[in-house]
């Protein structure tokens, strides 16, 4: 008998508020791959903005509060490679020298991953449940790819897919300029940023450009919306993956 | 060199507003990056990053003996007839290099490439001793023909087009105007020539110091720094004390990593060791030479969570491959290193209170510590300073309290919960039909060049609810 995984959802804040629809489709994916999904109840922010802003005490204890939030799961899967990297690379150097919070941030970090990562990686999907047609580019957020080296993950995912058809932009890997806090205290050149990368959008001919990051998401849409551009999708993978007709 | 990375934001934005620079910018693009990338992929990936880890351990083995192996090259140079000096600032230093002009009588000092003496503001000094400074660094010269800093380490006029450097030429050098390339150069060259041959001083920098031989070496493209080092009487080489590596097997190893990281070259056309001043029977060689060792704020990274910046070997990836950088241009930054190195440099050189928007700088990306030939953590060591600068209280109490109230709701799941559905509601009423926000209240700098594309209106909380009611009825 095959074991069911039971795996708990890092719903993360951004998708809570923004774009619930993706952790909806995070679910499904998880379901379909075979795994029993749980989604701690009481979870909300995995701390980054402290941390990235160098406010290592709020970030501390929003760590403290998930590691206790997601100890029981057996993994931990977040549709973000940001909030997935914040957990696997950054927890641990919140409590240096703190013999027993170290031991548990690192014992949750080897448990958790980026959505992508887990599907094809640990749960070994088989097929994936959406429908979508249509031509995509795919924008590798920073922290997915840098962090956790998430690139073919997701796009091998995508080539499950008959109707998909990838077309790669140039500099895909190249930061869109969100960066958290980055993008309100430096408007201009995140704006700026986002501009150009809207530029390869838009050049790849492709109908949507699809991604792994709630952050980059919104600022490529709002970027192209402002750019008057009401026609290219910007779809996180998971909404592509489970997507209905 | 005149501090300016207070005023980065106002810079950046006027460096986005100017449109001249941005379509230079533009052409710059990932130049260099992507023929790092081929040199790499040249090289085979796997011994690369073989090569990388080493000289990451090449740098730290010197930067933790720091003094001994600064003591060991200053034996061996002085035993081979170089004379060093020691300087705890840009003051000493420039005072080291006046007092060599006096003792020798020295007019004319031909440069090539030294960022220190950027530091340092040399090239001010000596001409207000009476020293006519002359860059020979085709870059640098154009510079100085403009009256402005560098905006690159490596490529120091890459902010500069065509025209620009014909109009400089034209005005400069009482010519015909010329837009071709080869006419500009080699006009540069006739330019330089005279100044090589009447010289009586040459001034270079150091990209590595020997230990184990006390020898200066230096890499160039463009063959100047050969002329500046062998031609005139006197050589200074002017060198921040992070330099020195151990043994000719470390430069060996390191000059492997350098032109590939810097310019996707194999080698640099120029590769010269330089080892003592011109000997009995020797061809050429300078009759003095000199090492000028400045700290200049280094020993302030040693033994600190900064540490591994020292490793910095100046190759200018980290800026090529930065996309702030190739967004707003190396004078934004401020001071003598733009990009992720400056960014963590100049706060620790000039005060982090004096530098407050450079470790913010960044989008934390990570395409400059993937691409860093020494492994520095560049994000991290920014994150580092931005704690540094929340312990120091140095950001605006609207930020921390953003923060803080952030992470007090975030403490509190049902307050959280409360607060945020409402926010979320009101927010999706705002994006109308279009779903697209064109102005956000109390937004410091989001839609200012963007919309913000509305939430859906509920939380996941809600959504999920119902979908596991409905997973339950379709089970049921």
């Amino acid at each position: 008998m095959i074991r069911t995984m039971r795996v708990g959802l890092l719903v993360t804040c951004l998708v809570d508020l923004v774009r619930p629809r993706i952790g909806i489709a995070a679910v499904k994916l998880l379901e379909e791959a075979g795994c029993e999904v749980v989604v701690p109840e009481s979870q909300t922010c995995c701390g980054q903005p402290g941390w990235n802003s160098g406010d290592r005490r709020s970030a501390r204890a929003l760590a403290q509060k998930l590691i206790e939030e997601f100890e029981p799961c057996e993994y931990v899967v977040a549709p973000s490679g940001s909030c997935a990297g914040m957990v696997k690379l950054h927890f641990a150097e919140l409590f240096p020298g703190e013999g027993a919070w170290l031991e548990r941030a690192e014992r949750l970090a080897q448990k958790t991953y980026e959505l992508t990562d887990f599907l094809v990686n640990v749960a070994g999907i088989a097929r994936v449940p959406g429908e979508y047609s249509g031509s995509v580019t795919y924008h590798d957020s920073c922290s997915g790819l840098r962090e956790l080296g998430v690139k073919r993950q997701p796009r091998a995912l995508l080539a499950k897919m008959a109707g998909v058809q990838l077309k790669e932009m140039k500099d895909a890997e190249t930061c869109c300029g969100f960066g958290g806090t980055f993008s309100v205290k430096f408007g201009e050149i995140s704006a700026a940023m986002a501009q150009a990368k809207c530029e390869r959008v838009r050049e790849s001919g492709a109908g949507a450009v699809v991604l792994g990051d709630l952050g980059c998401m919104l600022n490529i849409e709002g970027k192209l919306r402002r750019m008057g551009d009401d026609q290219t999708l910007v779809l996180h993978v998971a909404e592509v993956l489970t997507w209905e007709r | 060199m005149q501090l300016a990375s207070i005023q980065f934001k106002r810079r950046a934005v006027e460096a986005l507003a100017d449109e001249r620079l941005q379509s230079t910018m533009k052409r710059f693009g990932s130049g260099f990056a992507d023929k790092r990338s081929a040199a790499r992929a040249a090289f085979g990936v796997v011994a690369f990053e073989e090569l990388r880890t080493a000289s990451a351990s090449i740098r730290d083995r010197a930067i933790e003996n720091l003094d001994g192996w600064l003591l060991r090259f200053e034996a061996e140079a002085t035993r081979r007839g170089t004379t060093v000096l020691w300087a705890e600032d840009a003051d000493e230093a420039c005072r080291h290099v006046l007092e060599i002009c006096s003792r020798h009588g020295l007019r004319k000092a031909i440069k090539s490439k030294s960022m220190l003496s950027e530091e340092a503001g040399l090239n001010e000094v000596l001409a207000a001793a009476g020293v006519q400074p002359v860059e020979t660094d085709l870059g640098e010269y154009i510079l100085q023909l403009a009256d402005e800093p560098p905006s690159h380490i490596i490529a120091p006029a890459i902010h500069k087009d065509l025209a620009q450097v014909s109009d400089l030429f034209e005005k400069h050098h009482a010519k015909p105007r010329t837009d071709d390339i080869t006419r500009l150069t080699h006009e540069a060259r006739d330019m330089l020539r005279p100044h090589f041959l009447s010289a009586d001083l040459g001034i270079s920098g150091a990209n590595f110091l020997v230990a184990e031989t006390g020898s200066v070496a230096i890499v160039t493209n463009e063959g100047n720094g050969r002329m500046v080092t062998t031609l005139p009487r006197v050589h200074v080489a002017i060198t921040g004390i992070e330099k020195v590596i151990p043994t000719l097997e470390d430069l060996s190893t390191l000059n492997r990593i350098l032109p590939r990281s810097a310019t996707g070259q194999d080698i640099e056309n120029y590769f010269s060791i330089l080892t003592g001043p011109k000997r009995a029977g020797d061809a050429d060689g300078p009759e003095h030479m000199y090492v000028v060792l400045v700290n200049n704020g280094r020993t302030r990274f040693i033994g600190g969570d900064l540490q591994e910046m020292l490793r910095c070997i100046r190759c200018g990836a980290c800026m090529n491959h930065c996309p702030v950088f190739q967004t707003v241009g190396g004078h934004a930054y401020g001071w003598v290193y733009p990009g992720p190195m400056g960014s963590v440099l100049t706060p620790v050189y000039k005060g982090l209170e004096n530098a407050l928007d450079l470790p913010q700088a960044a989008t934390l990306c990570g395409a400059c510590e993937v691409a860093c030939p020494v492994k520095i953590p560049l994000p991290g060591l920014l994150r580092t300073l931005r704690e540094q600068q929340v312990e120091r209280n140095l950001r605006p109490w609207t930020e921390r309290a953003a923060l803080r109230i952030w992470a007090a709701l975030a403490l509190r799941p049902r307050l959280y919960a409360l607060a945020t559905g409402v926010a979320v509601r009101v927010l999706h009423w705002m994006g109308g039909k279009r779903g697209s926000i064109a102005r956000l209240p109390f937004d410091p700098g989001w839609t200012q060049g963007r919309d913000f594309p509305a939430p859906q209106g509920r939380t996941f909380r809600t959504l999920y609810a119902e979908y596991q009611r409905a997973s339950h009825w379709r089970r049921a």
